[in-house]
């Protein structure tokens, strides 16, 4: 009878947890829905390809343009601008930690990078706003210190840690065995890393750089706050631009409900969120190929 | 003649390996050096943001800047409301997702099963940490806001930020179940106890502490996060402080945000956002290094044990 009766608490506990670890897929599948259910309307009235081909965004006007590709150009532009910056950075920093620091040293800065990459991005785009944006706009001699590369150079100094704390990860799951190897062949110290530890951990590299890239893709407050907001096609760093994550923050708060303004912000969510999906995929396929490449090499 | 030939050679040889070994360790220099400096460059880069922001907050600081309402339409006076606003927002966003996340960390962990769902399980948390914070205020606008008609409130802006912050949670306490020894949870078995006698007694207190970074993570990102509150939760000035979890409230990140693109008097205002980011920025920090701390002292506990 006890027994009977742990069993049967032993599988009711079971059964919960499991309804409970459905929430991750349900918050998932709920947002995939919300945005697909949101944004039909738009891509009914406007014509999907429409939407994404035509140049001109001016959602309020009468009659209203709804073109998303200066937005999505905007973004393009950002973030080029920010991975020319977070990738140097962030890789040097990774290698540094890895390879170059002493142990003590190490102890030390791997949860320091990891507390860098934990500021708010609000605090950034604070910063940008006070700093950053003056200081551009008094070198470059231009009316507006509130453009492309100013968010672009925020961006990218602020993921930098974020590459360079996924990046050090890799670079140290890299077998002792692989560098010792090389060294009793006698590569050098940097030979080592650029023949031996750099390619073994190479797509994990890869993935902390895709992973950046989706976080670059999808910040939000530092572009609001930096980019200088105007919809066109840019043609140069020095333009202001309005990427997508900003024209949502931006409009949804003025776009009333469900009118056709709303829905192409939620159209413009769908698109967004596809780049990440399709980014978070990626990332996720190339470091499971690693772990067997590693696994079964070692 | 051979002799001298070899002998010939072996000088070559000597001299071409000495050339290019110095060949190679000048090129190693250089390269080292050329990451020692990008390394620098980025630290004090980071580092000179934070102390500017330190530097002109701290000006602005004071007890009552921390603990008085704004006064004279938000050009003077503190931000408290900002500061309650925000620990109201984190506390419930904590506790929503405190509960699922780590039933799914025991679940993928302990139970792992190795089926569909689960693989499912993953992939969803994987995407979910990937989702643009933007497109979680979207969700929480057309759901919580407008669907459950929760409207701009504390309610919607938590169970938002309770979404954002779920796949940290699960994943920062899959990490801490997966450095508890498995000869502990088989000695628990051997004796007789069931599975979630041995996950209860035995798993849960020794990964209590890792727990527990797993949850400050968690805050430090819902204090911080904007954008999944900019249309759920967050207004630039209220009247009163929050009667209920239907109010609308004030948020420390929005508030920076708000002071600085919609202030109507920079002149008064740019000084207070200064004290607004110092206080969100020593939360965060304080937090942070909380968590690394305690990580920090559990690692090492098992590393002494010898596990």
């Amino acid at each position: 009878m006890s027994i009977k009766s742990e069993n049967f608490r032993e599988k009711a506990i079971e059964y919960t947890l499991f309804i409970l670890s459905l929430s991750a897929i349900i918050f998932l599948a709920g947002i995939i829905f919300t945005l697909i259910k949101e944004a039909i309307p738009a891509f009914k009235e406007i014509g999907f390809f429409k939407m994404l081909l035509s140049k001109d965004w001016y959602p309020t006007y009468d009659p209203p343009d709804f073109g998303i590709l200066p937005l999505m150009a905007g973004t393009m532009v950002v973030t080029v601008i920010a991975l020319l910056i977070s990738i140097p950075l962030g890789l040097a920093c990774a290698i540094y930690i890895s390879e170059l620091a002493g142990k003590r040293e190490k102890v030390f800065l791997k949860p320091f990078i990891e507390l860098l990459s934990s500021i708010p991005s609000v605090v950034y785009g604070f910063w940008g706003i006070v700093f950053l944006a003056p200081a551009i706009q008094k070198y470059f001699d231009i009316p507006s210190g509130y453009c492309a590369i100013t968010s672009g150079i925020v961006l990218g100094i602020m993921s930098a840690p974020i590459i360079a704390s996924l990046s050090e990860d890799s670079l140290n799951y890299v077998p002792k065995s692989f560098k010792e190897a090389a060294f009793a062949l006698g590569s050098n110290k940097f030979e080592t890393l650029m023949n031996v530890t750099i390619p073994a951990a190479a797509s994990g590299i890869i993935t902390s750089i895709i992973l950046g890239t989706g976080r670059i893709i999808g910040e939000t407050m530092v572009v609001l706050m930096l980019s200088g907001g105007a919809a066109i096609m840019p043609t140069s760093a020095l333009e202001p631009v309005r990427p997508m994550t900003s024209a949502i923050a931006a409009e949804m708060g003025e776009a009333a409900f469900k009118t056709l303004h709303y829905y192409s912000l939620f159209a413009i969510a769908l698109i967004l969120f596809a780049i990440t999906f399709v980014l978070n995929m990626l990332a996720e396929k190339i470091s499971k190929k690693y772990r067997i490449k590693l696994g079964s090499s070692r | 003649m051979i002799n001298a030939d070899t002998y010939k050679f072996s000088i070559f040889k000597i001299l071409t390996n000495s050339l290019c070994k110095t060949n190679k360790d000048i090129k190693q220099y250089i390269a080292f050096s050329v990451i020692k400096l990008t390394f620098f460059l980025t630290v004090s880069i980071l580092v000179g943001i934070i102390g500017f922001l330190i530097f002109k907050g701290a000006r602005v600081i004071s007890l009552d800047f921390i603990f008085k309402m704004p006064e004279n339409s938000m050009t003077s006076g503190g931000i408290f409301p900002a500061i309650l606003g925000t620990f109201y927002l984190v506390t419930l966003s904590v506790i929503f997702s405190a509960i699922p996340g780590i039933a799914c960390a025991i679940y993928l962990n302990e139970y792992g099963p190795k089926g569909f769902i689960s693989t499912l399980i993953r992939i969803s948390i994987n995407n979910l940490s990937g989702v643009p914070s933007i497109v979680f205020g979207l969700f929480g606008l057309a759901i919580f806001v407008k669907q459950l008609n929760f409207g701009i409130s504390i309610l919607s802006g938590s169970l938002t930020l309770s979404i954002v912050i779920l796949p940290i949670i699960i994943s920062s306490t899959r990490e801490a179940l997966m450095t508890i020894p498995q000869s502990m949870r088989e000695a628990s078995m051997a004796l007789g106890a069931s599975k979630w006698t041995t996950i209860w007694k035995i798993i849960l207190p020794q990964a209590l502490p890792s727990i527990m970074t797993a949850i400050i993570l968690g805050i430090g990102r819902a204090a911080g996060e904007t954008a999944p509150i900019l249309f759920t939760a967050a207004v630039f000035y209220s009247r009163e402080l929050p009667k209920s979890i239907f109010s609308e409230v004030m948020a420390l990140p929005y508030h920076i945000y708000a002071l600085i693109t919609e202030g109507t008097s920079p002149q008064q205002q740019i000084p207070i956002a200064y004290g607004c980011a110092l206080v969100l920025l020593f939360l965060v920090i304080i937090i942070s290094i909380s968590a690394i701390f305690i990580r920090q002292k559990q690692r090492s506990l098992y590393a002494k044990t010898g596990h």
